[in-house]
């Protein structure tokens, strides 16, 4: 294997994996999967993330070949896949319960994949060790999967995904059933392995925070379509709906419509009557109703703090909550009651109060006129 | 610091372990009384008739009962001394206590489950005891010559102890010689062993059917959606509801020469008139009949095992590169073994000792061993070999238990 940059298409120019016109539907009658269109390059950590029953999983699946496209075709290194039986595929997979075999030790498990192919018995010794090595779990080939903690079996599930050297690998919430502390360290390591392995990586997850610290590019999913799909601080810092805006972080939105509209700056009132400046993301003519989405990170209520150019408005404090390194202060902003604003807990913060009116202040570019869902 | 354990005590000063044991001895008290009905219950209807059952295997005291000189007899004298006219004065004795007793029947049974024939014998001699003067040796002759027949005599004196193994032996078709010898009993009278071997036989060929045919319906049970799973399982277990005999009797209509079955293949013209095949009063009938009846004893174990697997175990075999065949043999097949070893026992065991459907649909040759204990029950009226055949039977399936805990373990036994 090795360190290929990520992103790079094949040969034939297209992705390592391509979804064309890939659409799904389980009962005839409801599309879970609407026109997907999507291609990953080799060497890629992609990740889809969306909410609950958005149809991940089942484009998983389609990829790993157990469930079948409607419609549209899959293809993997440039050739067709729709008839090709799953274990002819050489996809590695991580399933979210592990799916460990019960009845097999860990070396058993790890060999499965091996015998299967028909490697010889030397050859499988090595590999067994060596996938086990770079999980760290050497020293448990001889145990029960029931006998492994949630983190060892997820790492022996990497382990077994890997050991027969697939280029492409799918993760089902690999780390859904962990603990955070324990989520956070195998985030770093299975990054650390598609680094080192140059793996082409299709993750799923409900996680955004995962989602952003994992992945070159985030497919954002909503309803069987990709919503957006850009890099983790593009799709943070440049939401380009108000669902993505929404679902990636907190936001806070403000309604209004559009009074005026040019070069890359909109004008928009506010319920209350305030004109205020903001970037105009999807909103294309005056008039329309728009979502003005800003994040709590970038309001400020401490004028030399505030950047040049920032635009201010009165606010009343309503709520102050103490998170330890943030304070979190809902405020009442343009009859909005459910504003955010987050400041960090430095030496001489300024301690707000409830009843208090302050003047709060973010620079335009971050506030974003979207179109209302 | 043993001395500070010892001195443990309670807060008001009470030492800890007697705290301790009164308190548990309450929950004991009360936990025993709450399984007592039911320990009772068990112990009146099942532990008793059971040991009862076994003990009549061993122990039949009809004919010492009846004959008590005799007995004297033969405890005075040892196997293979003359049978001499104290014998006779004896057995005369017994004959006229049997008249006024009216025993001569029952111990004449006795005597004639090991020589055939000799019921007729006792009660011929009781009829006549009261005439009966020394020398009795001539007098009894003078009955019947089969007096003098040193089998009868030895047979006696097996008879005159209560307590014995020749049941079990009977029941293995062994008995003894002139010496005491353990030998095979003649040809032609040997049947117990044949029909044990039947027995195991069929029951074997019965479970391996149910677990060939209830495999797949589980597995489909197991993976339908809930509503239209649970459709199929009241399908499984209609039979359940519907009364045996009822079912034993469609077998009947179904399956017999001039049934439906094949009434329909004549006239489909795949079989002649003259070529119906006989499917029921033989062992093909006990098959069909007992495999139907006991199949949903396989489906349900199989059932409850197959639920809880996930799917995604067969799909990560899959994408690790297993055919499906593959998936399925080094998969799928080793978690089902719990319920296949819990069904194939189950079943297994409930074939070994059906009585009612081969009774009604086994003919001749598709009797099984509880056919025979039936018979010795109610017709021959030998109820203590009836019993031993039982207690073989029963240390049949403890051993089959033995073997299943030894080689599976009996914690991975799962029956619902
Ligand atoms: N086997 C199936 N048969 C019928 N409908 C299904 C099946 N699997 C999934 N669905 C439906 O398809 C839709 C998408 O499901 P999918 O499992 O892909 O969602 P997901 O994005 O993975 O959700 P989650 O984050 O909860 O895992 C859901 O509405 C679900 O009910
Ligand atoms: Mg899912």
């Amino acid at each position: 294997m090795n360190g290929e940059p990520a992103l790079t298409s094949n040969a034939s120019g297209e992705g390592f994996v391509v979804f064309d016109h890939v659409q799904k539907s389980y009962d005839g009658e409801t599309l879970v999967v609407k026109d997907l269109n999507l291609s990953i390059g080799k060497g890629e950590f992609l990740t889809m993330l969306g909410p609950s029953g958005s149809g991940k999983t089942t484009c998983l699946m389609m990829l790993a070949g157990f469930e079948t496209a409607t419609h549209g075709e899959i293809k993997l290194n440039g050739r067709p896949i729709n008839q090709v039986p799953p274990h002819k595929r050489g996809i590695g997979m991580v399933f979210q319960n592990y799916a460990l075999f019960p009845h097999m030790s860990v070396g058993e498990n790890l060999s499965f994949p091996l015998e299967v192919r028909g490697t010889g018995k030397s050859e499988r010794e090595a590999k067994i060790k060596r996938a086990l090595d770079m999980v760290q779990m050497g020293a448990f080939a001889n145990r029960r999967p029931a006998q492994l903690s949630g983190g060892q079996q997820q790492r022996i599930a990497l382990a077994r995904a890997l050991v027969f050297d697939p280029e492409l690998v799918l993760m089902d919430e690999p780390l859904g059933a962990l603990d955070k502390q324990l989520r956070e360290h195998m985030q770093f390591e299975i990054k650390h392995l598609h680094e080192s392995l140059g793996l082409t990586v299709v993750y799923v997850t409900h996680d955004q925070g995962e989602a952003l610290t994992m992945s070159d590019r985030v497919a954002v999913f909503n309803d069987g379509r990709i919503q957006q799909l850009d890099a983790p601080d593009e799709l943070y810092e440049r939401p380009k709906n108000s669902f993505v805006a929404q679902f990636i972080g907190e936001n806070n939105k403000l309604p209004g419509t559009i009074e005026a509209l040019e070069d890359g700056k909109a004008l928009v009132r506010l319920a209350t009557g305030e004109v205020i400046d903001a970037t105009p993301v999807n909103v294309t003519q005056k008039g329309q109703r728009t979502l003005v989405s800003i994040r709590p990170e970038r309001v400020e209520f401490k004028p030399e703090m505030m950047p040049p150019g920032a635009h201010t408005i009165d606010a009343e404090v309503l709520e102050v909550i103490y998170m330890g390194d943030i304070f979190r202060t809902r405020l009442r902003v343009a009859g909005s009651e459910d504003f955010v604003m987050k400041s960090r807990n430095t030496l001489g913060q300024t301690k707000l109060v409830p009843g208090q009116h302050v003047r709060i202040g973010w620079h335009p570019q971050d506030a974003r006129a979207l179109e209302p869902m | 610091m043993t001395d500070t354990t010892a001195l443990l005590t309670t807060a008001d000063g009470k030492p800890l372990k007697s705290a301790l044991a009164k308190s548990q001895g309450r929950a004991r008290r009360r936990a025993f009384l709450l399984v007592a009905p039911l320990f009772f219950f068990v112990l009146l209807t099942f532990i008793i008739p059971i040991g009862q059952m076994l003990f009549q295997s061993v122990y039949n005291p009809t004919f010492t009962q009846a004959a008590p000189n005799l007995v004297r007899w033969f405890d005075e004298n040892p196997a293979g001394s003359q049978i001499d006219e104290a014998a006779f004065a004896a057995l005369a004795a017994d004959l006229k206590q049997m008249k006024t007793d009216k025993t001569a029947g029952s111990a004449g049974t006795r005597i004639n489950y090991d020589m055939p024939g000799t019921r007729s014998l006792f009660t011929a001699a009781a009829r006549k005891a009261d005439k009966l003067e020394p020398p009795y040796r001539e007098a009894l002759l003078e009955i019947d010559k089969t007096w003098g027949d040193p089998m009868l005599w030895r047979v006696m004196r097996s008879a005159a102890s209560a307590l014995t193994a020749d049941f079990y032996l009977a029941a293995l078709d062994l008995t003894r010689d002139d010496t005491g010898a353990i030998i095979s009993v003649a040809q032609d009278r040997q049947v117990y062993v044949t029909l044990f071997a039947r027995t195991f036989l069929l029951s074997g060929l019965i479970t391996g059917l149910c677990l060939v045919l209830a495999f797949p319906i589980a597995h489909l049970l197991a993976t339908l959606p809930l509503a239209r799973s649970n459709l199929l399982m009241i399908l499984v277990l209609l039979p359940f509801w519907t009364s045996l005999l009822v079912r034993t009797t469609s077998w009947m209509v179904l399956l017999q020469g001039q049934g439906v079955v094949n009434n329909v293949l004549v006239s489909l013209g795949i079989l002649g008139e003259d070529g119906r095949i006989q499917m029921m009063y033989n062992q093909t009938g006990t098959i069909i009949a007992m495999t139907h009846i006991l199949l949903p004893f396989m489906v349900l174990p199989l059932y409850s095992v197959m639920r809880p697997i996930p799917p995604s175990y067969v799909r990560a075999a899959r994408s690790l590169g297993a055919s499906s065949w593959t998936a399925f043999r080094r998969v799928y097949l080793p978690q089902t073994l719990p319920g296949i070893g819990a069904g194939a026992l189950l079943v297994f065991i409930l074939a070994v000792g059906y009585y009612i459907t081969p009774a009604l649909v086994g003919g001749a040759d598709g009797q099984l061993i509880s056919n025979l204990i039936a018979f010795h029950m109610q017709k021959s009226l030998n109820w203590s070999l009836a019993a031993a055949l039982a207690g073989l039977l029963l240390a049949a399936v403890l051993a089959l238990y033995w073997l299943y805990d030894r080689v599976v373990g009996i914690d991975n036994l799962k029956l619902g």
